[in-house]
């Protein structure tokens, strides 16, 4: 049973403090929907998603779970399970211990509870190590218990705050690919924190872009990547980052991978923007040539990355003017005044 | 040439120099005379040393008075040690949560451990006294006490036993508090959360949580408790002098009303001595017990 998550006017100001932690949100879940909130570090998404758990209580506006106004209600009668960056084990405890604590706390008979938290340790992979303690596992065992304690009570919603940044890069490969096959296999609404816009991209339905306490652009990560709502959003997912490039009365961006070289253009360059680039710099990252360089003939001159992908075999050498196009529905405009993403020039 | 100072090696046992004259002077002599005398008959009139074996040991294992201070010591400590545990666990959660004033009310917890135990125990003294008692006054005020009648809290065996326990109690409330107190903020807020999202209500996180996260905390807290109770004579000697009638008289005081009020140095020192192996026995065990608990 998927259920929704909504946050109205949401607003979280720590006492003491002039600016709000988390500005006026309004964020709705779909049924069974992955959302994750992406933002750097500060921007108030951990803060949001602990006024979802109920450990924090909002200065302004409301949370409905499900359709119900859960403001004022404790964690535990919010029917949602969380999963911490430290993943927050009981060192004192067995995994099996650790797995059946909240079944415990809801006074469920011991032998359906033991029957439940097997349950859940076979689903994670854990009934190995069932009568070890965390200190035993490794990070990503640890990870997994957590994942089980979490379940175990199969709670309507998840609340993941940053649950593979204590992984090392390999392993967080193999985590994200197994959480999100749980999360198919469970369908459970899921509400992911993270500021990696790696997982943001690859695990969630939707994506929540925050900054300063505030929603900067809610949608599927491809219109998020390709449609920014803003410079901010641009410049703050993609690696390199979108360039932007000021002409008079608007800003214009693209992103590294849209630049071609000209002569890779086999048709005509009808819907196409010629420019050149001053190629400075060459790095080659992982068989792709990322080109630093000044661009002309975008609007002011500006320094650029362009990403050209492996396949793309043109010579390019550092220190040379190169001729590059990119498609016009590649391009991206945005208001200098308010960095807020406009339609393009009339015409 | 090489300065002094600069040898390597040298400035560090200067350091320690004055300590260790401290710790030999201070304590390593007076131990090894405490044993010396515990085997001979040295009296404060007749200070010649002669060796009369356990003969010292034997007197106090038949005075009952000795077995009564022996008793006490231990019914003491423990019924001290319980209490404290107790109240210092939930004086270290009222601490630790938020509210106004917060530091006024710790520093003034913190009081009763400044106070020299002697000062703390003379101040008990008037509380405790037979005829002007605040304590038979608030009784009084309240109804529990007939007016006019007194408790005499030190007059009587049982009274006065539990009134040493109290201000002992009292005394060390506030350091195992602190102790506790700190040993609670070292438990990672996140595991906090986590109990109150997998619905753990107050009591069972208490149980469930803290206090088995405490515990090697806990456990040191009582082990300095219990040491500082086991070898208090002060408290004894100010309140009740071991009255009425040697009832609550500890192995400390016992001691020292034998060996330098009584002036039978061999005697008391042989009290003194007596208190070792139990000393030593309990710290290692409750030290054992702590590192088990570290490890798991």
């Amino acid at each position: 049973m998927a259920v929704t998550v909504e946050a109205v006017g949401l607003t979280k100001t720590f006492s003491g403090r002039e600016r709000p932690a988390v500005d006026h949100v309004d964020l709705a879940t779909e049924e069974g929907e992955y959302l994750v909130l992406l933002g750097p570090s500060g921007c108030g998404k951990t803060t949001l998603l602990r006024m979802i758990a109920g450990l924090e209580q909002p200065t302004d506006g409301e949370v409905r779970i499900g359709g119900d106004l859960v403001n004022g209600l404790p964690p535990r009668s919010r029917r949602i399970a969380m999963v911490f960056q430290s993943y927050a084990l009981y060192p004192h405890k067995t995994v099996r211990q650790n797995i059946e604590f909240p079944l415990k706390a809801e006074k469920m008979p011991t032998e359906k509870r033991r029957q439940r938290a097997e349950w859940a340790a076979e689903l994670l992979g854990l009934s190995e190590l069932l009568d070890r303690r965390p200190r035993q596992l490794s990070g990503g065992e640890r990870q997994r218990v957590a994942l089980a304690r979490a379940l175990v009570r199969e709670p309507s919603v998840f609340l993941l705050d940053e649950p593979l940044s204590n992984l090392d890069a390999k392993l967080r490969a193999t985590a994200r690919d197994d959480l999100k096959d749980f999360h198919e296999r469970v369908g459970t609404t899921t509400i992911y924190v993270t500021h990696d816009q790696v997982e943001a991209m690859g695990m969630g339905d939707r994506i929540v872009v925050m900054l300063d306490g505030q929603v900067r652009q809610v949608g599927p990560p491809q219109a998020v990547y390709e449609r920014p709502a803003d410079t901010f959003v641009a410049t703050f997912l993609g690696s390199p980052p979108m360039n932007l490039v000021p002409r008079d009365g608007a800003i214009v961006g693209f992103r590294p991978e849209k630049a071609l070289p000209a002569e890779v253009l086999t048709g005509g360059r009808d819907g196409h923007r010629t420019w050149t680039l001053d190629v400075h710099r060459i790095e080659y990252l992982s068989g792709d040539r990322h080109l630093h360089g000044l661009a002309t003939g975008l609007g002011e001159p500006t320094p650029v990355i362009v990403r050209l992908p492996a396949t793309v075999l043109t010579p390019i050498d550092a220190g040379t003017t190169h001729e590059f196009v990119v498609r016009d529905e590649d391009l991206c405009y945005f208001d200098p005044e308010t960095e807020m993403a406009t339609d393009g020039p009339a015409g | 040439m090489v300065r002094l100072a600069d040898r390597d090696g040298f400035l560090a046992r200067l350091m320690l120099l004055p300590a260790i004259v401290y710790i030999v002077a201070l304590v390593a002599v007076p131990f090894v005379i405490a044993i010396a005398y515990s085997f001979s008959d040295v009296t404060a009139g007749d200070p010649s040393y002669d060796w009369v074996g356990l003969e010292n040991y034997r007197a106090n294992w038949r005075d009952p008075v000795f077995g009564q201070s022996l008793w006490n010591t231990f019914l003491f400590t423990l019924v001290t040690m319980v209490l404290t545990m107790v109240l210092a666990n939930i004086l270290a959660l009222l601490l630790t949560a938020d509210f106004r004033g917060k530091w006024l009310v710790r520093f003034l917890v913190l009081l009763p451990w400044t106070t020299p135990a002697a000062l703390g125990a003379i101040a008990w003294l008037f509380m405790l006294d037979s005829l002007l008692s605040p304590i038979d006054w608030i009784l009084w005020q309240v109804g529990l006490l007939e007016d006019g009648r007194h408790m005499v809290w030190l007059g009587k065996p049982g009274l006065a036993k539990a009134s040493v326990i109290g201000v002992q109690v009292w005394r060390l409330v506030p350091l195992a508090a602190v102790i506790i107190m700190a040993g609670q903020t070292a438990i990672p807020d996140d595991i906090n959360d986590a109990a109150a999202v997998d619905g753990a209500g107050f009591w069972r996180r208490l149980w469930e949580v803290t206090i088995p996260l405490t515990l090697p905390v806990i456990a040191v807290a009582a082990l300095f408790g219990a040491i500082i109770t086991f070898t208090d004579m002060s408290l004894v000697r100010v309140l009740t002098n071991g009255g009425p009638v040697n009832e609550t008289h500890v192995l400390a005081s016992w001691a020292y009303t034998k060996g330098i009020d009584g002036g039978n140095l061999a005697q008391g020192a042989a009290v003194a001595v007596f208190l070792l192996p139990l000393l030593l026995a309990a710290t290692i065990a409750i030290l054992r017990a702590v590192r088990r608990w570290e490890v798991t």
